[in-house]
């Protein structure tokens, strides 16, 4: 087929270069729209920065993050313990049990050129999973294309850089390796939820009393629940939520299928778990924004409960004072 | 009753062109179409538009108004605020013939390339069997009334030098509705990477918002035509198992 | 005047008016055929009115129930026509639906399911099983798509916004045609020795209707100064169900498919009227009570189908009378309501009528009811053609959809419209390989007859000064609304016509300002013309048919007549000016006149 406007040569559009011929502003960050369309990145923009503000605050701290017995989001799995080292520290939380002193001493040479003097947190060696998958997730891609480098800002707002759009091609081909970061993600929703068990679970000494920081192995666990594990359950939730609407998933657990019915018409349990994927997909955003800001509270609670600013309403208290 | 005043581009690219100003009286219910409909009737007979069912059914009377994409047919005049001027213009991604309308040939010639549905063949009983589960996706996607709002919104097209080389949201989903189909035999993947440009898409999702049919084009059609082209190109494990496992090239799953 | 060879000229085997569903299936099998095939359309690929059709495609595919078959579905379209359709018309429509449709599905078209995965059907008027093979409420757009990125592969050239102002004769034979493209306003020539019209109705001449600008009459106007003969112009069908609110779309269409699914028909004062509107002749297969209608809705196969499912000129009529009667609903029309169904149900099924009134009207009609009245919608009558062939009595022109007549008789059933786009597009395309096949050297462009259609447009622009030509529109559609509506009346058509005369003259006498390019004011001067002769056709047809029969009603003339069965309308342009005739019917063939007139246990069980 050939379709033909009046012109012999059918015209060849888009614009190719030329300006724009109806009016249109080119300059970067214009835009002819009426309604305040700032707003949207500058939002994003403000979310973003508290976060990254916070948490690399309270990684690098490597303080107050157990309160007995939660364990705050961003040290989980807890890979080793120091109570010498870290106050508060669960020795037997940890996968690996106390750092050794070799490694210690290590990283303080390593950084002995350093202004000021920063613990070895165990955090470190989890945050960058949790990061690498937001990092790359589809609805942060747009989110920090659009507030952070303005390509574009805002729709028919004229993006910041013109001229050398690549997309996602060259260097942010990464963003393809999505799925990776998913399958560590998924594997957290479960340490998570084994947290969010284990926050039923008080740690006691031979005489009944609860883990205080500086404390030794416990000698059992006593069931019971807190506003703490009410906290960090949610967390798993919401966590769960985002996980589990991430597009990389519902491409590998049916998206990438052309038929989800058999021969005979019946549809498997890809098509029910695609279809639950799907409804968590379009709110995506919704849980990514919710579960950012819960694993933020998450922490924070368990931090001001470590200081005392706050005090857990939980059963074992409860207990703790009917027996004295 | 109210008066509104409208600002609206007047002009051709050979002779240039600029804003004028109308003012008329607006009825209850009216339509922006409507408002341009009674300018020809009373200042601008020769005020070009164009304009077919005036019910969102055929996607024709696309223009910017106040610098959004959109169908003229489907903006109530209600939605401006009281005595807000409404600019219209022309869409900025392709050239402009004359006042709102513009040469938007070139999407027929990116339709024109992308190869024509493969059935496979029937049963023996002469039917084509699908379940309405399997097509659900594909008719979300043969929703487009090719208004091609999508494509004057996607920053690619609209502002981009590199915009030659991406087919634009409204041929991702056209893709999307054949990979996705059924009864499809082809396979388009590499197409979808190197022919349409799927990698220049950043998902930013402003097609999505422009779509006056509501067709989820970023979350149901883009990204999964990226993540089938990670599939095919980009992840590693996904390259091995082909290699140990060849002649399974063919990645158009099916559950029998 | 410029010679022949400084206009732009295009060459084709064949050229198709018009990109809707019946031009598309035409230039499709004209190229398949090997035929070098042009396509003109009025605006962009893709954009042609079939966009509108909301409910459906007919087709006895028997996929819902499965004692359908052509026989059943050809008697229907007989007795929605009152039995004035061309009888070989309805038989091949009926027989050749299923087929034309199941093609669609290998080119592309992704139809609504049964459970067992074939093609689904739902119920519409007049038709006696679940039989509209359909996608939500946007059928038309799926055929159209569908037909469009299938043709864009066959090799035929579409040239867009090119508008036809006359066809171009060699002794009679059609040697090509004179259009314009809109963008520029030039002139183009093109040589064809075969044109087929697609070009639909003529709706425009009504101020209520839901046709778009395009809906000029432009075949009809072309055709008849060409020497084809016009018929059935008097059956307009008014689709009962319109919206009424707000003003700005007024006549916009709710699909029928709204009663299909179980929306119900009330006046002001809650009463559900269509129980008091059945007709004799449908009283045996329609449920009398909300009852039995009721059940018929939940699936009950041996229930009769609810009231409001009645052809489409009984509802409409019955809408009318209400609001005569003072229980109209509040800006004049009836309420239809689909709310007593399950919200998510509605979304699913009538999605864009769902969007329609949310946006347009805001209104949810998950909650709340629409207002209805008629609007029309669509003409039964058109030019003449041969049932087999579609050639009409011009050698060389064909003419296939809406535009062509024969197949509706006096009123169209739902759904009948888009199987007739597909079957006699088809059709089309093959009548003219034939005719092709057979034509003996090429009939030549006369470079007189150039110049004058040339002449009789660009004085439109030329002139001193004149009037503005969409007041002339405007007085045009307040006089067909006045005096050609929904129910007619002899004084009233007199005085219809002779109105017509004046506006002639002053269509005549328009001017267009500024340039040719992209010139609506311009393009509206031409259309015109077109526009006036169909309403004048349309006009003299019912003043000569002194019957009420399917769509066309005269309050002097009540009930069908036995002297209207006898008839069909024809029209002819006679020395400029319109003249309208009888032309007998001829007798029916045996076979399909039993068919007709069997009972529906003998045409289930195939005894007949």
């Amino acid at each position: 087929m050939t379709t033909t406007t009046s012109a012999t040569e059918s015209r060849f559009g888009p614009r190719q270069g030329q300006k724009p011929q109806g009016g249109h502003v080119s300059a970067p960050l214009t835009t002819q729209r009426s309604d305040p369309w700032q707003i949207g990145p500058l939002l994003t923009l403000l979310g973003f920065g508290s976060f990254v503000v916070y948490v690399t605050f309270r990684a690098f701290q490597g303080l107050d993050y157990y309160s007995a017995p939660y364990l705050s989001p961003f040290y989980s799995p807890l890979v080793y313990a120091n109570p010498e080292y870290y106050s508060g520290s669960p020795t037997f939380h940890a996968l690996l049990g106390n750092l050794p002193a070799e490694a210690l001493t290590m990283w303080q040479q390593m950084i002995a050129w350093l202004p000021l003097a920063l613990p070895l947190s165990p955090a470190f060696f989890i945050l960058i999973f949790p990061a690498s998958f937001r990092g790359t997730c589809y609805y942060y891609r747009k989110a920090y294309y659009r507030s952070v480098v303005g390509s574009p800002a805002g729709c028919t707002v004229c993006p910041i850089a013109q001229g050398t759009y690549q997309g996602e091609t060259r260097l942010l081909l990464i963003q393809n390796l999505h799925r990776y970061a998913m399958y560590f993600a998924v594997a957290f929703i479960f340490i998570l939820g084994y947290d969010g068990w284990l926050s039923l679970w008080m740690p006691v000494d031979a005489q009944g009393a609860s883990w205080v920081a500086g404390g030794g192995d416990p000698a059992t666990y006593q069931f019971g629940f807190g506003v703490g594990s009410v906290v960090m359950m949610l967390n798993v939730v919401f966590l769960g939520g985002y996980t589990f609407g991430c597009h990389s998933w519902r491409h590998m657990i049916g998206g990438r299928l052309n038929r989800f019915a058999s021969s005979s018409g019946e549809t498997g349990l890809s098509y029910a778990v695609w279809k639950m994927t799907s409804w968590l997909n379009e709110r995506h955003m919704l849980f990514a924004w919710v579960s950012l800001f819960w694993v933020m509270f998450t922490d924070f609670y368990i931090w001001a409960v470590c200081n005392g600013w706050i005090t857990d309403l939980n059963s074992w208290s409860q207990t703790a004072a009917i027996g004295q | 009753m109210s008066e509104r005043t409208f600002r609206i581009w007047r002009g051709n690219p050979q002779d240039g062109g600029d804003f004028v100003e109308y003012t008329i009286d607006v009825q209850t219910g009216m339509v922006v179409l409507d408002c341009i409909h009674e300018i020809q009737k009373q200042h601008a007979p020769d005020l070009a538009c164009r304009w077919n069912c005036k019910a969102g059914k055929c996607g024709s009377c696309s223009m910017e108004i106040n610098g959004k994409p959109a169908l003229s047919c489907m903006t109530r005049m209600n939605t401006f605020e009281e005595g807000e001027t409404i600019t219209v213009q022309p869409l900025k991604t392709f050239p402009v013939i004359r006042d709102l309308t513009n040469d938007v040939s070139w999407n027929y010639q990116q339709n024109k390339r992308i190869r024509p549905f493969a059935p496979r063949p029937r049963d023996p009983d002469g039917e084509h069997r699908m379940m309405q589960e399997d097509v659900d996706r594909v008719q979300e996607f043969r929703k487009c009334i090719e208004c091609f709002l999508c494509q004057d919104m996607c920053h690619i097209l609209r502002d981009r030098e590199t915009q030659q080389n991406f087919a634009g949201p409204r041929f991702m989903v056209r893709l999307a509705s054949l990979d996705m189909h059924p009864l499809d035999t082809d396979d388009r993947i590499q197409e979808v990477r190197d022919e349409s440009g799927s990698g220049l898409c950043n998902i930013t999702r402003c097609c999505t918002e422009a779509c006056p049919e509501h067709i989820n084009i970023t979350d149901n059609a883009i990204i999964p035509l990226k993540e089938r082209v990670v599939d095919r190109f980009y992840d590693p494990l996904m390259w091995l198992m082909r290699k140990l496992k060849p002649g399974n090239s063919r990645e158009k799953t099916t559950v029998e | 005047m410029i010679h022949l060879d400084e206009i732009q000229t295009i060459e084709h085997d064949v050229l198709v008016v018009g990109a809707g569903g019946a031009g598309l299936r035409a230039a499709i099998e004209t190229s398949n055929l090997g035929l070098s095939t042009g396509v003109i359309t009025k605006s962009l690929l893709g954009k042609a009115h079939t966009v509108m059709a909301e409910g459906g495609m007919a087709a006895a595919l028997g996929n819902v129930d499965s004692r359908d078959n052509w026989k059943i579905h050809f008697r229907d379209t007989m007795r929605g026509g009152k039995f004035l359709n061309q009888w070989e018309m309805a038989a091949i429509h009926a027989k050749e639906a299923p087929d034309r449709v199941r093609e669609l599905e290998d080119w592309g078209a992704v139809f609504d399911r049964t459970r067992t995965g074939l093609i689904n059907q739902r119920n519409f008027g007049g038709h006696r099983y679940p039989r509209l093979a359909h996608v939500g409420d946007r059928t038309g757009l799926e055929l159209i798509r569908t037909l469009q990125d299938h043709g864009i592969h066959q090799g035929m050239h579409v040239h867009m916004e090119c508008i036809g102002i006359d066809l171009l004769q060699d002794g009679g034979k059609i040697s090509g045609m004179l259009a314009y493209w809109r963008e520029t306003g030039r002139f183009v020539v093109f040589r064809a020795p075969v044109v087929i019209f697609a070009t639909g109705g003529a709706g425009k001449a009504w101020r209520v209707t839901s046709n778009s600008w395009e809906y000029s009459g432009d075949g009809y106007g072309m055709a008849a100064r060409a020497g084809a003969e016009l018929m059935d112009m008097e059956f307009t069908q008014f689709h009962p169900t319109g919206m009424v609110w707000p003003p700005s779309v007024r006549g916009t269409l709710v699909t029928e498919g709204v009663r299909g699914e179980g929306g119900i028909l009330t006046n002001s004062k809650g009463v559900r009227f269509m129980f008091d509107n059945i007709p004799e002749r449908f009283a045996s297969e329609t449920a009398d009570t909300k009852e039995e209608a009721q059940l018929w809705l939940d699936g009950d196969r041996e229930a009769r189908r609810p009231p409001e499912l009645l052809t489409r000129d009984v509802v409409a009529r019955a809408i009318m009378r209400e609001v005569k009667a003072g229980r109209g609903s509040e800006h004049g029309g009836a309420y239809l309501d689909i709310s007593h169904r399950d919200s998510d149900f509605v979304k699913r099924k009538l999605p864009s009528m769902y969007h329609q009134f949310k946006e347009l009207a805001e209104v949810d009609i998950t909650a709340q009811q629409m207002e209805v009245g008629p609007t029309l919608h669509y003409y039964m009558g058109g030019i003449r053609v041969d049932a087999e062939s579609q050639m009409t009595n011009v050698p060389g022109l064909f003419a296939a959809g809406e535009c062509g007549t024969g197949l509706h008789g006096a009123n169209r059933l739902g759904g009948n419209s888009l199987s007739d786009l597909i079957v006699f597009g088809a059709r089309a395309g093959l009548g003219a390989k034939a005719y092709l096949d057979k034509l003996s050297g090429t009939p030549a462009v006369q470079q007189e007859q150039v110049h004058e259609q040339m002449r009789s447009v660009i004085d439109f622009l030329n002139r001193e000064d004149g009037e503005n030509p969409y007041v002339v529109v405007d007085d045009l559609q307040t006089t067909m609304e006045q005096h050609v509506g929904i129910v007619r009346d002899g004084t009233e058509l007199e005085e219809g016509i002779e109105k017509l005369q004046k506006l002639k003259e002053r269509a005549a006498a328009v001017k267009a300002h500024a340039t040719s390019q992209y010139n609506p004011g311009w393009n509206t001067c031409i259309d015109l013309r077109n526009m006036i002769l169909s309403a004048e056709a349309t006009a003299r047809c019912a003043l000569q048919r002194e019957e009420s029969r399917g769509a066309h009603t005269r309050l002097d003339f009540e009930g069908e007549r036995e002297e209207g069965l006898t008839f069909n309308s024809v029209v002819k342009l006679v020395d400029g000016q319109i003249e309208a005739r009888k032309e007998m019917r001829p007798t029916p063939p045996e076979e399909l006149a039993k068919i007709a007139n069997a009972s529906l246990e003998d045409l289930e069980g195939s005894r007949v």
